[in-house]
């Protein structure tokens, strides 16, 4: 894996709803499971012993069942839920330690937000949304509208200007949420379930606007999602929650390849593999024996080299990029990687 | 002799009942029991008294009598008096002096500037020449009658006053939608305000204040006026989406950019339909605080009652519900205004 920065930095997270978080916090340290917990003192375990490092420039995907922790997480990094217990490292520094005037100017300028409902001011115009973030900062409304528009029109909203969020469609509005985080220039975007909301081809759609954006402005993005299909399409680091705590953490490639227990291995039984796997997570290094057929690149999905294959089960592919040769990859290789494990064992 | 006489010989008490017998002036009953020649000592379980202060003072001397209790609270009240004066008296001299001078303006100024100028300002808040249009009928009709005059008294006390309660409740409902203390404090006193009946209020103002003073009803249509202001704000901004409440932390508002951005204009609807309520409660205290002198149409109500002058009473009545009618149409036509601006949700 290539150097990275890291960006944000989560470290022995625990948090805990309830009268007295503080000492129920020593139970679950003595390993109380989180239904005891609620049983006998009726506190809710939210978040458990988290540990996760979010890479500069990166998509981080937190995924879990509805319940499992996802929201009270990302709302950690910009403290708009307060810990029971460890850090949080923005740039390095623990941003627990920071005051309300540094906390407000992490959140005017350093973390955006967009929302699963879209949490637009209502009374405001789409260019006034989009502005928000440099409104709150003081800037004058003729010195942000430039920004704002040139955001909204990177979305695909131009002209609507003068609209109110009522009058536009879940998916429009969201295109807004989206200018308004980016019109803040801040190098680390929070969405949580940002798309969940939206009809499923809106979705796609939205999907495929956010990767066009990060392509061109390496964000650090956390994005939240409970659809395994959103998460490995947009994941370059995907981190499974369950119950408030990690389960798994890994690239995605990797977590269908190796799920760590069956929890996984059951939430990743009904995905289509040879549409999401691709070939570099599964080439190896020296030649297998057979003639070369062909060139694949490493970033193509097992779909494109079965049919390049035409369906014969013995050919063996050449792994290039540009003139480089990395690997090969032979058909056996990928009618293997497409059984699950736990079908396999 | 009495019926409890038993229950004091029995506790051991009659010594002290006798030793502190001050000898109090006799009672209406007292009286009536020594006319009839005492009571006879064979009560029957039927014509047994409830032991009320009266009763028991019967038996036992040292009981203070119920009319004790009115006269304590009057003397008690008539010693705190003068202290309570010097506080509220310089407190709420603007009230008189503002009453006096807006009686002044609103019926000195000729009718024909005072007029247009009313008009004017139903234009300003409303925004509709239908509703213009009604209220210049209203008022046509009212002057047609002759009771051009009390009308205008009658406007300018309300007018006064109902702009003292939304400069006061507003405030006073921010602050209660922010601490739940405070609004467990100020909902029991609310209640009382709303449901104590209006002439209760006249009672002890016409104790602190002399009959002649404009204040004295001023401060009787304020508390009575002032509850559903109070309540509608508070209720408005706890109303106000919580997901756009996150969205305005996440940026970095201040509370300040908070309330003035985001609270108060998406609680304006509730507000304005607080407003529209105290200026109808206004109304119709003022009417009853005509008792205490506040001029216009409530004097003429008044001594339709008191002569018998049935024509007289009915026809301010009439005057009465036109204005009630006017004032409605003028704020609620306001209120649909600020509704369609942001016809949110
Ligand atoms: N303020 C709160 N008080 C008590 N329990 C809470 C609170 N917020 C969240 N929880 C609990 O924490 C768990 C995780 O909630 P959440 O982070 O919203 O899950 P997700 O976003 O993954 O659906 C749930 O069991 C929820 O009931
Ligand atoms: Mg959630």
């Amino acid at each position: 894996m290539t150097e990275q920065t890291v960006k944000v930095s989560i470290r022995n997270l625990y948090k805990i709803f309830g009268e007295d978080p503080q000492g129920a916090l020593a139970k679950v340290r003595d390993g109380m499971s989180k239904p005891d917990l609620l049983d006998q003192t009726g506190h809710v375990l939210g978040l458990q012993d988290i540990n996760v490092d979010m890479h500069e420039g990166k998509i981080t995907v937190i995924m879990g069942l509805s319940g499992s922790g996802k929201s009270t997480l990302i709302r950690h990094l910009n403290r708009l839920i307060e810990p029971t217990a460890g850090e949080v490292l923005v740039n390095g520094e623990d941003i627990l330690a920071w005051n309300d005037a540094q906390m407000r100017s992490l959140r005017r300028e350093t973390m955006s937000m967009v929302f699963q409902k879209f949490a637009l001011l209502p009374h405001r115009t789409v260019l006034e949304n989009a502005g928000m973030a440099l409104a709150t900062r003081g800037i004058a409304r003729e010195d942000y509208e430039a920004e704002a528009r040139k955001w909204l029109a990177r979305v695909g909203l131009e002209g609507q200007d003068e609209q109110y969020p009522h009058q536009l469609s879940g998916g429009m509005q969201q295109r807004v949420g989206i200018a308004r985080a980016l019109a803040s220039n801040s190098d680390i975007m929070l969405m949580d379930e940002a798309f969940s909301a939206l009809d499923p081809l809106i979705r796609t759609d939205m999907q495929d606007l956010l990767l066009e954006l990060q392509e061109e402005l390496h964000k650090t993005i956390i994005f939240i999602t409970h659809d395994l299909d959103e998460a490995l399409k947009l994941a370059d680091h995907l981190v499974i929650l369950k119950d408030g705590a990690v389960v798994q953490q890994d690239e995605p490639q990797q977590i269908l390849l190796t799920p760590s227990d069956p929890y996984i291995e059951e939430f990743v039984a009904d995905i289509n593999r040879a549409r999401v796997l691709r070939v570099r997570s599964i080439m190896s290094r020296e030649a297998p024996e057979g003639e070369v057929a062909g060139d694949v690149a490493p970033g193509d999905n097992l779909e494109s080299v079965i049919a390049k294959a035409g369906g014969e089960a013995d050919r063996v592919f050449r792994v290039t990029r540009g003139d480089e040769v990395l690997g090969h990859v032979s058909m056996v290789q990928v009618l293997r990687a497409l059984v699950p494990r736990q079908a396999a064992a | 002799m009495a019926t409890y006489d038993g229950l004091f010989d029995g506790l051991g008490l009659r010594d002290w009942c006798d030793t502190e017998a001050a000898d109090g002036p006799m009672s209406m009953a007292d009286l009536l029991a020594k006319t009839q020649g005492g009571g006879d000592a064979a009560t029957s379980l039927r014509d047994l008294p409830f032991p009320s202060l009266d009763a028991l003072h019967d038996a036992c001397a040292a009981i203070p009598q119920s009319r004790d209790l009115t006269q304590g609270l009057e003397t008690g009240f008539l010693g705190i008096r003068d202290a309570l004066r010097v506080v509220v008296d310089p407190l709420t001299q603007p009230l008189s002096w503002a009453l006096e001078n807006m009686l002044w303006l609103m019926t000195q100024t000729p009718w024909w500037v005072m007029v247009p100028v009313l008009l004017l300002v139903t234009w300003a808040v409303a925004r509709s020449w239908k509703v213009v249009g009604f209220v210049a009928l209203m008022i046509a009709g009212l002057a047609f009658v002759d009771h051009y005059e009390v009308a205008m008294q009658t406007l300018a006390i309300i007018f006064v006053c109902a702009f003292i309660c939304v400069l006061l409740g507003v405030p006073i409902g921010i602050a209660m939608s922010r601490s739940d203390r405070l609004q467990g404090i100020l909902t029991p006193v609310l209640d009382m305000l709303q449901t104590l009946p209006p002439f209760v209020y006249l009672i002890p103002l016409i104790f602190l204040f002399s009959v002649t003073e404009p204040k004295l009803y001023g401060i009787a249509v304020i508390l009575y006026a002032i509850v559903p202001v109070v309540r509608l704000t508070n209720l408005g901004i706890r109303l106000v989406d919580p997901d756009v409440i996150e969205a305005a932390d996440a940026f970095g508002m201040t509370k300040r950019q908070k309330l003035f951005g985001v609270q108060i204009p998406l609680a304006l609807p509730n507000i304005m339909a607080g407003v529209n309520q105290t200026i109808m409660m206004s109304l119709a205290m003022v009417v009853i605080a005509s008792m205490v002198s506040a001029p216009g149409l409530g004097i003429l109500v008044l001594r339709g009652i008191r002569n018998l002058e049935l024509g007289v009473g009915l026809v301010a009545g009439l005057g009465i519900v036109v204005l009630a009618i006017a004032l409605d149409r003028v704020t609620k036509a306001a209120l649909a205004r600020i509704d369609a601006s942001q016809s949110s949700r």
